[in-house]
C-alpha cells in the first residue's frame, strides 16, 4: 500500500536509502566526466586521435544491451504490480542475462585494449577511458548482484503487488547504472 | 547499565583519558621546541617527544574504541560479554606493552631499542605512526585477536544490530590493515604505498565506520529516535564512506613514485569524503531535533553534536582544502597537513571516544544516567575551551602554512626551508599559547568527574 500511494503522490520510487545511494554514485561520475571534459579541453587533438582506436561497435552494442535490460527490469516491475511473482522473476533473470553480456562485450574490449598495450598510464585519455569504463564495469557487476538478490526473494514470494518495495530498489538500480552507461557511450566513444 | 561485564569499559576509559593528558603534556614539549629549538635537548630530542606525541594519540584513542566497545556490545548484543576476565587480561597486556614502548621511546636512542627488540629479525621500525619495536606490534595483534574474539562471540551468540555489525566491521578492518604494518618492502615507493594502507584505510576508512556505530549507538539513547531510522542513516553514511575512501587513498599517491593516474582517482574520489562527514552532521542535529525525550546528559550530547561538527570542519573541509592534486602540488607536508590533521583528529575520533565516555561513565561509576549538574557544567566547559583552542591551533597552522607554503614553494624567489621557518615562528608561539589553554581545558575535563553538586558541597 505504502509503495502505491508513493506512486501516486509522485514520489520515489523504492527504499529512500537507496536514491541516496544512487545520487551519490552519479556525483561521483558526474565529477569524474567533468574532469574529462577539462582534460579534453586542454589536449582535443590527442583525445580525438586516442578516441579513433575504440571500438565503436562494442560499445553500440553494448549500449543496446544495457538499453534492453533496462526494459526487461521495467517489465518485471510491472509485472510484480500485476501481482505475478513468476513473470517478474523471469523478466529479472533476462534483465540479468543482458547485465551478463554487457560484462562479456566489455571484458572483450578490455582483452582487446590491454593485449594493444594500453594501459592506464598510456595517455591522459585512456586513463580516463579505462577508470570511467572500469568502474561503471564494477557498477554492473554489484547491480546484477542487487538483481540476483532480488529474483532471489521475488521466486521465494518475498514480493506482490501491495508490497515490492524491494524490486523498485533494484529497478533504480539498474536504471542508474545504465543511465551512467547513456552519458559515457556518447562522450567517451563518440563525441569528436 | 544493563549488564554488569560492560564495567570492563571503566578501566579502559581510565586509561585512554590519562595518555591523554601524556599526548597533550608532549604536545606542548614539541610545541615549545618548534620555538625555541634546544628545549629539553638532548634529554627528550624533538624527533622523539613528536613520536610520544602522535603513539599515544593513537594507543589512547585505540583504548577509547576497545573501551567504547565493550561498554556497547553487550548493550547492543542483549547478553553479558563473553568474557570479562580476557577484556581485563588484555587491558593489562595492552597497558603495560604501551607503557613500556614509550619508555623505551625516551630512555634509549632509537636505534639501539630497535637492536634490542630484534629489529633486524623481522624489520617493521622507523616508520612515521609505526614506529613501535617489532615485539610491540606483535603484542598489538595478539591484544586486537583477542578483542575481536571477545566482541565477535558476544555480538554472535546475541542479538545481532546494525549497529554491533557495523562496529565489529570497523574494528576487524582495523586489526587486518594493521597487518601491513609488518610488511616493510625495500622499494621505497612500495613502502610508502601499504604504510598508508594503515595509516589511511585506518582514518578515513574503517576507524569511520566504528565513529558511525558509537555516534549511531549514543544517538539512540540520547534522543530516543526510532531504531530504524538511525539504522538506515548509518547505512548509507557507511557507504559513502567506503565509495570516497577507499579509492581517496590516492590522495596520498601524488607525489610518492605511484603512476599519475592517482593523482585523477585520488582528486576525484577525495573531493567527496566531506560528504560522508556531513551527512554525519545533518544526521545527528536531525536525531536531536527529532527527540523523544529530553535526556538528563546533557554534556553528552554536547560532545555528540560537537564531534559532528568538528569531524565535517577538520577531515572534511580542511581535508578538502589540499586533497586537489594541483593545490596538493604545492602544500604537501606542510603546516597545511598539520592543520588539518590536529583538527580532524580531535573532531572525529578524540571527540567520538570523550562523547561516548560522557555517555557511559555516568551509567558506569554513579549507576545513574547523567553526572551531577555541576560535573556537567565543567564538561560543558571543557568541551568549549578544548575546541575552541583547536579552531585556533588550526587557523594558526593554517595560517603558518600558507606563509610557508608561499615563501618556500610558490614565489619567484624561493626561501630556503629554515629560513621560512623563522619568518613564520609567530605563529607557531601562538599555536603553542592555544595549545597552553587546550591543556587547561583538558584539566577542567579532568576535574569534571570529580566535581561534587553543589548540595554535597553545601552539606559537606
Amino acid at each position: 500500500m505504502t509503495t502505491s500511494r508513493k506512486h501516486d503522490a509522485g514520489g520515489l520510487p523504492g527504499d529512500f536509502a537507496i536514491w541516496i545511494f544512487i545520487f551519490a554514485e552519479l556525483l561521483v561520475f558526474g565529477v569524474f566526466f567533468l574532469a574529462y571534459a577539462f582534460s579534453r579541453a586542454n589536449n582535443v587533438e590527442l583525445f580525438n586521435e586516442s578516441q579513433l582506436h575504440l571500438n565503436r561497435i562494442a560499445g553500440a552494442a553494448n549500449t543496446v544491451v544495457l538499453l534492453t535490460s533496462s526494459y526487461f527490469v521495467v517489465r518485471a516491475v510491472a509485472a510484480i504490480r500485476a501481482d505475478n511473482a513468476r513473470r517478474c522473476g523471469h523478466w529479472l533473470l533476462s534483465a540479468i542475462g543482458m547485465g551478463s553480456v554487457f560484462l562479456v562485450i566489455k571484458m572483450f574490449e578490455f582483452g582487446e585494449k590491454f593485449s594493444a598495450g594500453i594501459s592506464l598510464s598510456t595517455n591522459t585519455f585512456f586513463m580516463f577511458y579505462l577508470s570511467l569504463t572500469f568502474f561503471h564495469f564494477m557498477h554492473v557487476i554489484l547491480g546484477i548482484v542487487i538483481l540476483a538478490a532480488v529474483l532471489l526473494k521475488a521466486r521465494s514470494g518475498g514480493y506482490s503487488a501491495a508490497n515490492h518495495t524491494g524490486v523498485e530498489t533494484g529497478a533504480s538500480y539498474w536504471h542508474m547504472v545504465d543511465l551512467v552507461w547513456l552519458i559515457l557511450f556518447p562522450l567517451v566513444y563518440v563525441i569528436h | 547499565m544493563q549488564y554488569s561485564s560492560q564495567a570492563v569499559a571503566k578501566p579502559y576509559f581510565i586509561a585512554a583519558i590519562g595518555l591523554f593528558i601524556g599526548q597533550i603534556l608532549f604536545g606542548l614539549i614539541i610545541g615549545t621546541q618548534y620555538v625555541i629549538g634546544d628545549f629539553l635537548f638532548p634529554e627528550i630530542p624533538f624527533n622523539v617527544a613528536r613520536m610520544v606525541h602522535t603513539n599515544l594519540l593513537i594507543v589512547w584513542l585505540l583504548f577509547g574504541f576497545m573501551g567504547a566497545a565493550y561498554y556497547l556490545v553487550p548493550e547492543e548484543a542483549e547478553r553479558e560479554l563473553f568474557s570479562p576476565k580476557l577484556a581485563i587480561a588484555m587491558f593489562w597486556i595492552f597497558l603495560v606493552a604501551g607503557a613500556l614502548t614509550i619508555v623505551g621511546y625516551l630512555a634509549v636512542p632509537y636505534a639501539t631499542l630497535a637492536a634490542a627488540t630484534g629489529n633486524d629479525l623481522l624489520p617493521t621500525m622507523g616508520r612515521e605512526f609505526l614506529e613501535q619495536p617489532t615485539i610491540t606490534k606483535i603484542g598489538i595483534v595478539v591484544v586486537a585477536l583477542a578483542f575481536l574474539y571477545n566482541i565477535g562471540m558476544t555480538i554472535i551468540t546475541g542479538r545481532k544490530t546494525v549497529i554491533n555489525i557495523v562496529l565489529l566491521t570497523g574494528l576487524t578492518g582495523l586489526a587486518v590493515f594493521f597487518l601491513f604494518s609488518f610488511y616493510n618492502p625495500i622499494n621505497l615507493v612500495l613502502d610508502k604505498m601499504f604504510w598508508w594502507w594503515v595509516v589511511h584505510l585506518w582514518v578515513e576508512g574503517v576507524w569511520e565506520l566504528i565513529m558511525g556505530a558509537i555516534l549511531a549507538f549514543v544517538l539512540i539513547r540520547l534522543t530516543g529516535v526510532d531504531r530504524e531510522v538511525i539504522e538506515k542513516w548509518l547505512y548509507v553514511i557507511i557507504a559513502m564512506a567506503l565509495i570516497t575512501g577507499i579509492i581517496g587513498t590516492g590522495h596520498h599517491y601524488y607525489w610518492i613514485g605511484t603512476p599519475e593516474y592517482w593523482q585523477w582517482w585520488g582528486s576525484i574520489f577525495s573531493a567527496l569524503e566531506p560528504i560522508p562527514f556531513f551527512m554525519m552532521t545533518v544526521f545527528a542535529f536531525t536525531m536531536v531535533n527529532r527527540r523523544r525525550k529530553e535526556h538528563p546528559n546533557k554534556a553528552a550530547t554536547l560532545w555528540a553534536l560537537g564531534c559532528a561538527v568538528m569531524a565535517f570542519l577538520g577531515a572534511g573541509v580542511w581535508g578538502f582544502l589540499h586533497t586537489l592534486a594541483p593545490v596538493n602540488f604545492y602544500t604537501h607536508g606542510s603546516q597545511i597537513t598539520a592543520a588539518h590533521g590536529h583538527m580532524a583528529f580531535y573532531g572525529a575520533y578524540v571527540l567520538i571516544v570523550i562523547t561516548m565516555i560522557s555517555y557511559a561513565w555516568p551509567h558506569l561509576h554513579h549507576k545513574a544516567p547523567a553526572a551531577n549538574g555541576r560535573a556537567q557544567l565543567f564538561e560543558m566547559w571543557s568541551f568549549w575551551i578544548m575546541t575552541i583552542s583547536i579552531v585556533f591551533i588550526t587557523l594558526f597552522l593554517t595560517g603558518a602554512g600558507i606563509l610557508q607554503v608561499y615563501l618556500q614553494r610558490v614565489s619567484d624567489t624561493p626561501l630556503p626551508f629554515m629560513v621560512v621557518q623563522d619568518k613564520i615562528a609567530l605563529f607557531y608561539w601562538l599555536r603553542l599559547w592555544t595549545g597552553v589553554i587546550f591543556f587547561v581545558g583538558l584539566c577542567l575535563y579532568v576535574y569534571s568527574f570529580f566535581a561534587k553538586d553543589n548540595k554535597s558541597l553545601a552539606s559537606s
